[in-house]
């Protein structure tokens, strides 16, 4: 495993690249696909309305797999993800136009751990809601 | 109603291997927007220390949480997945899950909370490769929305 960022180059409060990840109808599709998760909470309004919910909403696997991405990017090597938890606390909702919704993700070093590891604590957003919380990860640098 | 406490510490027979093929990954990959070359490029991967592509870190919940279908369907169990949503995920991982593994998981009860009438369901998902040797341990905890008043 080979991190492009170095250990010794970090500090607790370091700051990733933040991102935002666009989520529409065709993105979820795509990720029951490739997921296999065909719930239809995820594609068919009729259903996630009888069910109470406001909309259709995203996978909750597809925001913590579009987080990460802001730790692997940064990384550089996906394999030096050692840990990675959620907890889902709001769903993401994804309206039938053409814009979708946005998770907006941000990422900073909250501890230096043993074996050239950091904790990188996650934020993810979505029309202004906490969509993920206890968001962690640890990876393992240069 | 509440589930039965004597679940927990309960653990199910291994799953059936699944052999993680490349293309799957690229699959996964592009459903997600991941443009990183490591799942989809071998030489790529090779460069980074990997024998072949690599999955991104969420790919293994597809394995993992199908294996813990064994624990949601368990009719003893009694759990009404009608009403259960995913609560947290978590993953620990040994190395990261690579094209041409065949994967085994053996899916444990950790705990049963009930909680202002939700069931609280945690599963272990412990993953293997073909050798024996461990890969990832994937954690969900599945809340069971307690029934409606009335319904």
């Amino acid at each position: 495993m080979t991190a492009k960022i170095a250990y010794a180059d970090v500090e607790v409060g370091t700051e990733l690249p933040a991102r935002t990840f666009p989520v529409n109808r065709a993105t979820l599709v795509r990720y029951a696909g490739a997921s296999g998760d065909f719930n239809p909470i995820h594609w068919n309004e009729r259903f996630a309305k009888e069910v109470g919910l406001p909309d259709v909403i995203a996978h909750g696997m597809f925001t913590m797999a579009s987080a990460i991405r802001v730790v692997t990017d940064w990384a550089g090597d996906p394999g030096a993800v050692v840990e990675y938890g959620v907890r889902f606390t709001k769903p993401v909702v994804v309206p039938d136009d053409d814009k979708g919704a946005l998770v907006e993700v941000s990422a900073k070093v909250a501890a230096k751990l043993d074996d050239n590891t950091v904790r990188v604590d996650l934020t993810a957003t979505s029309a202004g809601q906490k969509v993920l919380g206890m968001s962690r990860a640890v990876v393992r640098l240069a | 109603m509440a589930l039965d406490q004597s679940f927990v510490g309960r653990s199910y027979p291994p799953t059936d291997p699944y052999e993680v093929g490349r293309e799957k990954i690229r699959e996964f990959a592009e459903a997600v927007g991941d443009a990183n070359p490591a799942y989809t490029d071998p030489e790529a991967a090779k460069a980074l220390g990997h024998a072949d592509v690599i999955a991104p870190p969420t790919f293994v919940f597809a394995i993992s949480f199908k294996a813990a279908g064994q624990v949601i369907e368990d009719p003893q169990l009694g759990l009404d997945f009608s009403r259960v949503v995913h609560g947290d995920q978590k993953f620990a991982y040994t190395r990261p899950v690579r094209a041409g593994d065949r994967l085994t998981v053996t899916s444990t009860i950790e705990a049963i909370r009930s909680m202002a009438g939700n069931d609280i369901l945690d599963i272990r998902g412990e993953v293997h490769d073909e050798s024996g040797e461990h890969v990832v341990t994937a954690w969900t905890k599945l809340v069971a929305r307690a029934a409606e008043e009335g319904a």
